[in-house]
Formats: C-alpha cells, sequence, structure tokens
C-alpha cells in the first residue's frame, strides 16, 4: 500500500511547495499593508531566471539565489512605483503580473527545450531510516525544507518579535506608525522585497524541481492562487502552508482520479480555491471584529507622510 | 520660578505647507519643572510645532536646542532617546492590537521586554490611569485610549511631556488624577508642554503660557494672573462671546421618547443600556452626563438608528414609533444627529464638503433632482452652511480632512442645523474644538432649542453641560438617572454620580 501512496503524497508535496513560498510571502507583504497583486509576475521571473543560471551554471545554489534575486529585483519596480511615486497598488500589481510573464518569454526564449538536472535530495540523518514516514518527510530538496522553515519563521518574526508588531503597526495604521517614528515606506519596501524574493524561489522551484525545464507561462496561475491563499488563511503564514498543501493536494488527487478514470472536470477543480477564498471571506467578514483583527486595515493604500 | 536653564529651546522655527504658513518665526523656551501651556485656536500651529519637537515633521528653517546643545535632526526615535514623549491628540493607536502591542511599538526596544506587562500595571496603578494591557484597542473607550498614551510616554520616564488635548474626554475626577500626576512629575523636574482649548485648567495648572495666532507666537502669559475670558481674547485677537440662554417655551408634552429601553450592546465589551428612559420636551436642551464607556456609544446609536431598538415601539417622536426605522428614515421624520466622531463619522473625510453636505441633507435640503444630484442647489446649500457658521475654508471643492477640527465640527453642526431638525441629538459637541468655536457651537445649540427643537446633548464636559443644559441626567454603566434641573444640582454630585456613586439621595431635589 505504501509503495502506491508514498509517491502519491511525494507529489502532493512538490505541487504545493512553490504555492507555499507564494503564499507565505505574500502574507507578510500584506500584512504592511501593500497588496502586490503580482505575484505571479514575480513567479514567472524567478522561474525563468533560475532555470536560466541553473542551466548555464550547472549549479543548482547558483539558481536559487538567482531566482530570489529575480523575484526581488521585479518586487523592486513594484515598490518602487507604489511606494515612491504613490501609483495605486491595484493597477501596478496586475501590471507587474503582465511585464513579468513577457519578460520571462524574452529571457527564456533560448532556454525552450533546455532541461536541467533537477535538485539533488538531502536526506535528515537518522530521520530518514524511520521507514515510510523517513522517506516522505525527510528526504527532499533544500527548496522544500526551505519552504518550512520559511513559514515557521514568518510564523515567529511577524506574531513574537518586535519586527513583527512594527509590519503589523504598518500595516494597521499607516498615519499612527508613521507619528511613533517608523519609517512606513522603508518598512513596506522590506516587505515587498521579502515577497518578491520568497516568490522568486516559489518560481525557481517550479522550473528546477517540479517540472525542470522552461515553458514558457509555466506557472499557470499559480501566483493567483497564492493571492486568494493568503486571504482563505486570513493572513496567517501558517494556514497559508496547510491551505497550499490542501490545493497542492487537489491538484495532484484530480491527476490520480482522472487516471482512474474518474470524472470530474479539470475546470472544476481548480475553481476551488478561489470558492473556498470566498467561503472565507464571507465567513470572516461576517463578524465585523474578527475581520478587524485579520485583515491589515490599510491594506492597499497608499502613504505620504505629508498627510 | 524656576531659574534653571532651559530644556528645550526653540529658536525662529518656521513650517510652512502648500498654501499656508503653519508656523512663522517661533521661539519658544522651556525649563525644567515647568508646565507650560501652548494656547491657539484650531489651527493656529500648535499641534505643526509639537509635531516639529517630536521629530515627526521637519522644519523648514530654525533650531532646536535640547539642553543646551542643538539637534540637528530629530526623528520620534530621537526625541525619545533624548526624554520626549508625547501624546497626541489624534491617538497614534493601532485598533487591531493589544493594548501591551501598542505601548511596545511607542517605546525603546529595550523597554519592550518580559516585563513590560507587569510595567504596564505598575504605572497605571502608580497614577490611577486603569488599563488591561490584554484589551484590544478597538474595545476601548476614547478615554480609555488617551490612557494608553499616557502611559506610554510615562513609562520611559520623560524629561520633556508633550501633551495635545489630554483632558478634553476625561472627566472631572480623572483630569484631577491627571493633574496630580502632572503636578507631581513637575515637582521631579519633568517640563510639560501642554496644550489645552479649556482655560480655567490652564489657569489651574499651568506657571507659563505662549499664545499662538496664524503661526505666530502673539503673547506669552502667567495663567494664574488671567481670566480664561482674557486668555480667550489673546487667543483670538478678538471679544469673545458667551453663550446666553434665554427664557424659552417648552412644550408640555415630551416631543421625542424613550421608553423602559433595553438594549444589548453590539459592541465587543460594550455596555448593555439598562431600562433607559428619556424624555424630551421642545424648547429644552437635555444633557446628558457621563465617563466615557458607560453606554453613551449605544445610546447614541440607539437613538440615531445606527441600531434598531429591539422593541420599536421604544423610541418615538411625537407619539410616532421610530424605533424599527434607520438613520435616513429618522431623518425624515425630523431627527438631526452630531456623532462623535467628525471623521469617519460625522463626515466621509475623502470627500468634498459639498459632497458631505448632500449626503445629509439631500431630503431635508430637496438636492435631488428627478433622481439626480443637484450639484448647484447642494454647493450653494454648502455656501450658506459655510458663511453662516463661519467656517474657515477656502471654498466648498475642499475635502473634508483638510478642515481643522473646530471648523469641520461648525460645518457639521451647520448641515444639520441649517435642515431645521425637531430633535437634534449631539455627542460630544466640542470634543477639541477651541473656545472661538466652541462658543458658537453652544450657542447655536441654545438657538435651535429656542427655535422649538428638543435637544439632547450628550457630553463628558460637565462645564459645557452646565453652560448649555436645562436638565441633566447622568449615564453610568448603561443606567440613565432621572433628569435634574441644572439649577438644582450641584457638579460635584455629577461628578459622583458619573463615577457611580450614589450621593446621599435628596428625591425631591428638582425631581421632574
Amino acid at each position: 500500500m505504501s509503495e502506491l501512496v508514498v509517491p502519491v503524497l511525494l507529489t502532493i508535496i512538490t505541487a504545493s511547495t512553490p504555492l507555499v513560498f507564494a503564499a507565505a510571502g505574500e502574507v507578510v507583504v500584506e500584512k504592511s499593508g501593500v497588496l502586490n497583486l503580482g505575484v505571479e509576475g514575480m513567479m514567472i521571473v524567478g522561474a525563468v531566471v533560475a532555470f536560466a543560471v541553473g542551466v548555464k551554471t550547472e549549479s543548482a545554489t547558483l539558481a536559487i539565489l538567482s531566482g530570489a534575486t529575480g523575484g526581488m529585483l521585479t518586487a523592486f519596480i513594484f515598490g518602487f512605483l507604489t511606494l515612491r511615486l504613490l501609483a495605486n497598488q491595484v493597477a501596478t500589481g496586475l501590471a507587474l503580473t503582465i511585464f513579468g510573464l513577457g519578460l520571462s518569454a524574452l529571457i527564456g526564449h533560448g532556454f525552450v527545450g533546455k532541461t536541467f538536472s533537477g535538485l539533488p535530495k538531502i536526506g535528515i540523518p537518522l530521520l530518514e531510516q524511520i521507514p515510510v514516514l523517513g522517506s516522505l518527510l525527510f528526504v527532499h530538496d533544500i527548496l522544500v525544507f526551505l519552504s518550512v522553515i520559511a513559514v515557521f519563521l514568518i510564523t515567529y518574526v511577524l506574531n513574537k518579535t518586535r519586527l513583527g508588531l512594527i509590519i503589523r503597526a504598518v500595516g494597521e495604521n499607516h498615519h499612527a506608525a508613521h507619528s511613533i517614528g517608523y519609517s512606513v515606506v522603508w518598512v513596506r519596501m522590506g516587505c515587498i522585497l521579502f515577497g518578491g524574493s520568497m516568490a522568486g524561489l516559489g518560481g525557481a522551484y517550479l522550473s528546477l524541481a517540479y517540472t525542470p525545464l522552461w515553458v514558457e507561462g509555466m506557472t499557470a496561475g499559480r501566483g493567483w492562487i497564492a493571492l486568494a491563499l493568503v486571504v482563505f488563511a486570513s493572513w496567517r503564514a501558517w494556514r497559508a502552508f496547510f491551505g497550499a498543501y490542501l490545493f497542492g493536494g487537489i491538484t495532484i488527487i484530480q491527476l490520480h482520479a482522472q487516471g482512474f478514470g474518474v470524472d470530474i472536470a479539470s475546470q472544476f477543480l481548480s475553481m476551488l480555491p478561489y470558492l473556498a477564498t470566498i467561503v472565507v471571506l464571507v465567513l470572516i467578514s461576517n463578524n465585523s471584529s474578527r475581520m478587524m483583527l485579520n485583515a491589515p486595515a490599510d491594506l492597499g493604500k497608499s502613504f505620504h507622510a505629508s498627510d | 520660578m524656576i531659574d534653571k536653564k532651559p530644556i528645550l529651546e526653540l529658536l525662529e522655527i518656521s513650517k510652512a505647507y502648500p498654501g499656508v504658513i503653519a508656523n512663522n518665526r517661533v521661539n519658544l523656551e522651556i525649563k525644567p519643572g515647568q508646565i507650560h501651556a501652548l494656547l491657539g485656536e484650531n489651527g493656529a500651529g500648535k499641534s505643526t510645532l509639537v509635531k516639529i519637537i517630536y521629530g515627526v515633521q521637519r522644519c523648514d528653517s530654525g533650531k532646536i536646542k535640547w539642553e543646551g546643545s542643538e539637534v540637528s535632526q530629530i526623528t520620534p526615535q530621537i526625541a525619545r532617546k533624548l526624554g520626549i514623549g508625547m501624546v497626541f491628540q489624534h491617538f497614534s493607536l493601532f485598533d487591531a492590537m493589544t493594548v501591551e502591542e501598542n505601548i511596545a511599538l511607542g517605546i525603546p526596544a529595550n523597554l519592550a521586554n518580559e516585563n513590560l506587562y507587569q510595567n504596564i500595571i505598575d504605572i497605571s496603578e502608580k497614577y490611577g490611569l486603569r488599563l488591561d494591557p490584554c484589551r484590544y484597542v478597538q474595545t476601548l473607550s476614547v478615554g480609555e485610549r488617551q490612557r494608553i498614551e499616557v502611559v506610554r510616554c510615562l513609562i520611559q520616564n520623560p524629561k520633556l511631556l508633550i501633551m495635545d488635548e489630554p483632558t478634553s474626554v476625561l472627566t472631572p475626577q480623572e483630569v484631577d488624577k491627571l493633574f496630580k500626576t502632572l503636578r507631581r512629575l513637575s515637582t521631579q523636574g519633568v517640563a510639560i508642554l501642554y496644550i489645552s482649548h479649556k482655560l480655567q485648567e490652564i489657569i489651574d495648572l499651568c506657571h507659563v503660557a505662549t499664545i499662538m495666532r496664524a503661526g505666530e507666537v502673539v503673547d506669552t502669559c502667567i495663567p494664574s494672573e488671567e481670566s480664561p475670558r482674557s486668555m480667550a481674547e489673546m487667543m483670538m485677537g478678538a471679544n469673545l462671546m458667551t453663550p446666553k440662554k434665554n427664557e424659552r417655551m417648552i412644550s408640555e408634552k415630551p416631543y421625542f421618547c424613550v421608553n423602559n429601553l433595553n438594549h444589548q450592546s453590539t459592541m465587543e465589551n460594550g455596555i448593555d443600556l439598562k431600562d433607559i428612559t428619556i424624555q424630551a420636551h421642545k424648547g429644552e436642551i437635555l444633557g446628558v452626563a457621563g465617563i466615557a464607556g458607560n453606554g453613551q456609544n449605544e445610546l447614541m446609536e440607539i437613538l440615531s438608528g445606527e441600531v434598531r431598538a429591539s422593541d420599536t415601539s421604544s423610541v418615538s417622536i411625537d407619539q410616532v414609533s421610530v424605533g424599527g426605522l434607520g438613520p435616513r428614515k429618522r431623518r425624515e421624520n425630523g431627527m438631526g444627529f452630531v456623532p462623535e466622531e467628525r471623521l469617519g463619522h460625522g463626515a466621509v473625510p475623502e470627500m468634498l464638503l459639498w459632497e458631505n453636505a448632500f449626503l445629509s441633507g439631500y431630503q431635508s435640503m430637496k438636492l435631488m433632482f428627478n433622481g439626480f444630484m443637484n450639484v448647484a442647489k447642494s454647493r450653494e446649500y454648502t455656501e450658506k452652511i459655510i458663511s453662516s457658521f463661519k467656517v474657515k475654508t477656502p471654498n466648498v471643492n475642499v475635502t473634508a480632512n483638510s478642515l481643522s477640527g473646530g471648523n469641520l465640527q461648525k460645518f457639521i453642526f451647520g448641515r444639520e442645523i441649517l435642515q431645521d431638525p425637531k430633535v437634534l441629538i449631539v455627542f460630544q459637541p466640542t470634543w477639541g474644538v477651541d473656545a472661538g468655536s466652541a462658543a458658537y457651537i453652544r450657542q447655536s445649540l441654545i438657538n435651535i432649542a429656542d427655535r422649538g427643537a428638543a435637544v439632547i446633548v450628550i457630553s463628558q464636559d460637565l462645564e459645557e453641560l452646565y453652560e448649555i443644559s436645562d436638565k441633566i441626567s447622568v449615564i453610568c454603566e448603561g443606567n440613565l438617572t432621572k433628569p435634574k434641573i441644572i439649577e438644582n444640582i450641584s457638579v460635584e454630585h455629577v461628578g459622583l454620580l458619573m463615577a457611580g456613586i450614589k450621593p446621599l439621595e435628596n428625591d425631591d431635589l428638582g425631581d421632574q
């Protein structure tokens, strides 16, 4: 039995990891009061840069680092436009997605059809020898481990540290944060860059490990699912993690279900994350005080110090 | 009185905003242990000046000296490090966070440690500023929110404490307590820069006063040698009118009634209203005194119809039940409201003045035309508000949040009063409003009662209630006392009722 189930569960982990990265990063961005709808764009830039560097250098480490950097640089454009030039966040985010898709196609042009060796698997000593669980949980590539660590760190930093308190304060009431003396612009820029590098890592995982090759538009809407997951998770990183695994799971089980001849329209399944998000939104906005405690009050609002 | 070197010196500070000079070559000197009042009307530049001292705003020119040496650049962090604490007029608080988190954000990182919880409790007990560190700010009243700001400063042992209108939301007892705290700090050598519109307080508390008008320092004085009136006139540069009560016809039957209303609060940690009975007569002003957070918010919601009464007959106008109607329908029945929050409740901050006027007055002022907005008529109405209530604004096309507090409040009052309501319900009408505007607002409340409206004023400001009300009730823990004729009940008596202490009851004393 385990010979059948373990491979399925392993594919669920690989399908979910890109979502974990992108959604957990976006949680931080939105907690600081910024709505960056360009997750898809940052992911795909991360994917193509990571793949290109991976093919050229044959180094997994360099490929991963450059994927994160690619996402971060794309995010910087967004940060500059919205924080410095006070551009509308929604419009800028949408533009960033379109820009990212186009740019990645341009960069990736020469890399179509090339292959990358994939990321090496790392086993955690001793733990990997546990029967069944060992190979399921403790033998993975570095990015899977990193995604779990990132979720732990984000949850810890946001809830238990002063930095997290400041990030939440800026997202909650930017005028008050400013008058107490925090730099709203720099805190937000930091969060945007962090979110960008996380989205970049999510993209890098797609092109380096999930399907180690470059295909134009290969993120296939995962950035949007990540955005939906943030709301679904009511802005908690650990809930976003479980949400990502839920949807990763649905995607994989759908494939296997089709293989077994169970007939569920794939469109229906790909619709599920958004449907679930709407349900969650209805549930949490039902109670106004719970909504206030979860959603950053100044989400999506531009800040200018002279107001 | 104190012959010491100044702890803070401002030299020729200037700051301009587009179109306005907020501060023009301001000089100011504060000595250790001195309680220094900064006086001026709304928009005189006091808030800008203290923001410059605290480093929230940067001045265009001028020098700031701290303990004799020049400070080239000042940010709130640097200010706190130097020993400057500030209580903001518009609280810098985060609704979705706890009291403890809010305090942690406003103090240096090394103080925000695991002892903070105990520190908050110690300080709040020491100074009688009751606070529960675990509560979320959104569940607290305005008065409680201010305590957070005060405690946040005191926890840092400041050398200079800036207080921007700290008492506007406190009860007399709370004010007394705060003053004791401030005097104690003063004897410990802490300098206090104190902004308030309550001139009697300044006389009681402050050693020196600097008076500002239109961005400039125009005068200084020793408050104990002045009267409230003389200081108000220095601020305005003109004579102050005092509200004048006239003899008026009071209707025999009550016009607006609340009968035995029980209401469970919809707010988290709210106060339930218990068996409330109000009888407002035409031509009469009923004052409702009470410490913030004793059910006033709930009462205002029920009276305005933002929350419907469970028993629709428990609220009635002229014997017609309106308890089941919302605010718009109640306006149709001749009611007008001025809520506590000017921005966001009384007016839409980002909307233009004429749009705000339209929103509340489109029914009674007939500003709709076949389903469309009649823009010309709305502007005309707004201009009438501005001219008859002396609202200082360049024109009707500015957003509500660009007006200073007093001006916006005058605008909101004008908007309601020009609709000629038969029942007017106002909540904290002069909170954070300067003496001149406050006098004007109070007079207009008296005038509309003269014209035969039933007026209910919910306020913490006893001085104000005594100036304008005919009768007074006290709300405490959701219970409302029977109204007493104002001449027959002393301020002390009301103060005790507000604190929930039943003084020796003398029932025939002015009972209605």
